[in-house]
């Protein structure tokens, strides 16, 4: 961030070349991004992102709030998949805990997080679309992502910041009709997505702009930090879902798409392949959600039905402690990484024993992504640097924290 | 449910790919070990991290060939003050490991990981943004969140959740 000294100054060099100042109020930086460009003529000879303008302290907030009271600070992180963060916040606290979650909160999870992945890769989908100039995409998008958002606030109450996992299961049962709503959206879906493909996919103008554009080779994602599609799609065959599977996803079918080609078009390929695997795991959860709890029998950490609140002492007296003290954690550490929908989302929790967490660390997948910009777009076109920072789908919110 | 204490001795777990392949390499690299709920850690010397971070990228058994993140926990007052926590990742065998440094509050200062894995850039930028660790050999070691100017380390446990007024 640099908005009282000029950070990051490219020196130019022997006036053949210019400095280019690209956000951070540009539309298709997707936030607040700045990209310092160093160009020539139209040909990038350097590119350097510089970041920090979201930076709200997160990390060092958490540290003064009970382990229950991080949840909501976890979605403000990534507002496009809140619940990717809730879920890997409580499964790190979960684990640190040695806590057992019922099959029923495990697989209403799973259902969520699918739908979260399929409203965040809608978003990407509208806007990368639209940055390179296919506006019809955008509001299609849209209007499926209207019908997820729908649902988040049937089950949550709020339709982007939804808190609705807790430390020990779910917070509420999911209201009635709600499962008819997911079932009825899992049918129609799959035909959307065509429609977007017909849009796209074999439209030449799509391809022109996407097609090795932005190459990423797979020893450059490796050494680069990239995850999730931006990964996969330079051939390398990783999703944490499949691979160090969590919340019983080893008991889901699905495929994990990989291309080989690293460009624009192969993240795309991607990520669309990604939605109808998405929407598969959706219907297969639905299909053998079990029953039973959907909160763990651990009565200091789990707050208390409202009815046995208020007809049982115990229970009222855990209330209390669990509000006004919090829980203890046992002392020691924990790394859980979920699969976002940009890549690995890690949380590294510190305990010491006492009812707030000592010291909580975010690992983004924007944050290492965005690295593989410059890689990707130093030597290229101007214009193709919109469609390489689209094709990684930052979120500054998750980058700066 | 009490979870089960962490297994700290080193003869129990000399048997781990990434300890046997630094044990084998340096004998004195490795400080100490913990294998707690079901996460391994491996404690470095802090003049052997750049070379046990490429000696177990490069193993042929199993590479830890990504690196997930880099971050820091401060322990004031008490004293080695710092740890820096390197998160491996071996995408063949999809297991992971911990590797600690232990910095004093003095002067910390740890070798960039960077010639390593690029990727490491951003991370230890941050790194050095909040906690104020140096890495040496970092080619652009910079504020990256805050301002320029900022006065003092914001993530440092002696400095207030509310900043200084």
């Amino acid at each position: 961030m640099a908005h009282l000294a000029p950070t990051p100054v490219l020196e130019p060099g022997q006036d053949r070349t210019m400095i280019l100042n690209m956000g951070p109020q540009h539309p298709s930086t997707h936030g607040v991004l700045r990209v310092l460009l160093e160009i020539d003529g139209e040909t990038v000879v350097r590119l350097m992102p510089d970041i920090g303008y979201l930076h709200t302290g997160i990390e060092k907030t958490c540290e003064a709030k009970f382990y229950q009271q991080v949840v909501p600070l976890t979605d403000r992180i990534d507002y496009l998949c809140p619940l990717t963060n809730n879920l890997c916040y409580v499964l790190a606290v979960e684990k640190l805990l040695g806590l057992e979650i019922p099959p029923k909160a495990q697989w209403l999870r799973v259902l969520l997080n699918e739908l979260t992945r399929i409203n965040s890769h809608l978003v990407w989908l509208g806007t990368h679309a639209m940055d390179i100039g296919a506006m019809t995409v955008f509001l299609y998008c849209f209007r499926e992502r209207e019908e997820i958002l729908k649902m988040f606030e049937m089950v949550a109450g709020q339709r982007m910041m939804t808190s609705y996992f807790r430390v020990g299961g779910i917070a509420l049962e999911p209201p009635l009709g709600f499962f008819d709503r997911v079932r009825d959206f899992a049918g129609y879906f799959p035909e959307k997505v065509d429609e977007y493909e017909n849009l796209l996919t074999e439209n030449p103008i799509w391809g022109m702009r996407t097609k090795g554009v932005a190459f990423l080779s797979a020893e450059d994602a490796i050494a680069l930090g990239a995850t999730g599609p931006t990964l996969r799609a330079s051939g390398i065959d990783i999703d944490l879902r499949r691979d160090t599977p969590y919340s019983s996803y080893e008991k889901f079918q699905f495929k994990v798409p990989v291309a080989k080609e690293g460009d624009v078009f192969a993240r795309y390929i991607c990520r669309v392949q990604e939605l109808r695997e998405s929407i598969g795991i959706v219907r297969q959860a639905l299909d053998g959600m079990p029953e039973g709890p959907i909160k763990a029998d651990a009565p200091h950490v789990v707050l208390p039905d409202r009815e046995k609140m208020k007809t049982q002492m115990e229970s009222l007296i855990y209330h209390f402690k669990i509000i006004t003290e919090g829980f203890q954690v046992p002392a020691g550490e924990v790394y859980q990484a979920v699969e976002s929908p940009r890549g690995e989302m890690g949380y590294y929790i510190v305990s010491d024993g006492t009812a707030k967490p000592y010291r909580v660390h975010m690992r983004s997948a924007c944050f290492a992504n965005l690295q593989t910009l410059a890689k990707m777009c130093e030597g290229k076109l101007i214009a193709d640097v919109v469609a390489a920072i689209g094709s990684i789908d930052i979120v500054l919110g998750e980058i700066d924290r | 449910m009490p979870p089960t204490p962490p297994i700290t001795d080193l003869e129990q777990l000399k048997g781990h790919p990434a300890v046997a392949r630094l044990r084998g390499w340096n004998s004195q690299a490795v400080q100490g070990v913990k294998f707690d709920r079901e996460e391994m850690t491996i404690y470095v010397r802090r003049s052997a991290i750049r070379e046990a971070a490429a000696l177990l990228r490069d193993d042929p058994a199993c590479p830890f060939n990504f690196l997930s993140d880099i971050t820091c926990v401060d322990w004031y007052p008490s004293e080695p003050r710092f740890e820096v926590i390197y998160h491996l990742l071996s995408i063949p065998k999809k297991e992971r490991v911990r590797l600690k440094v232990k910095l004093d509050s003095g002067s910390p200062a740890v070798e960039s990981l960077t010639p390593v894995w690029p990727g490491a850039n951003y991370f230890e930028r941050e790194v050095f943004d909040l906690f104020g660790i140096r890495f040496t050999g970092h080619p652009y070691l910079r504020r990256i969140m805050m301002p320029e100017d900022w006065e003092g380390y914001p993530l440092r446990k002696d400095y207030p959740v509310e900043g200084y007024r």
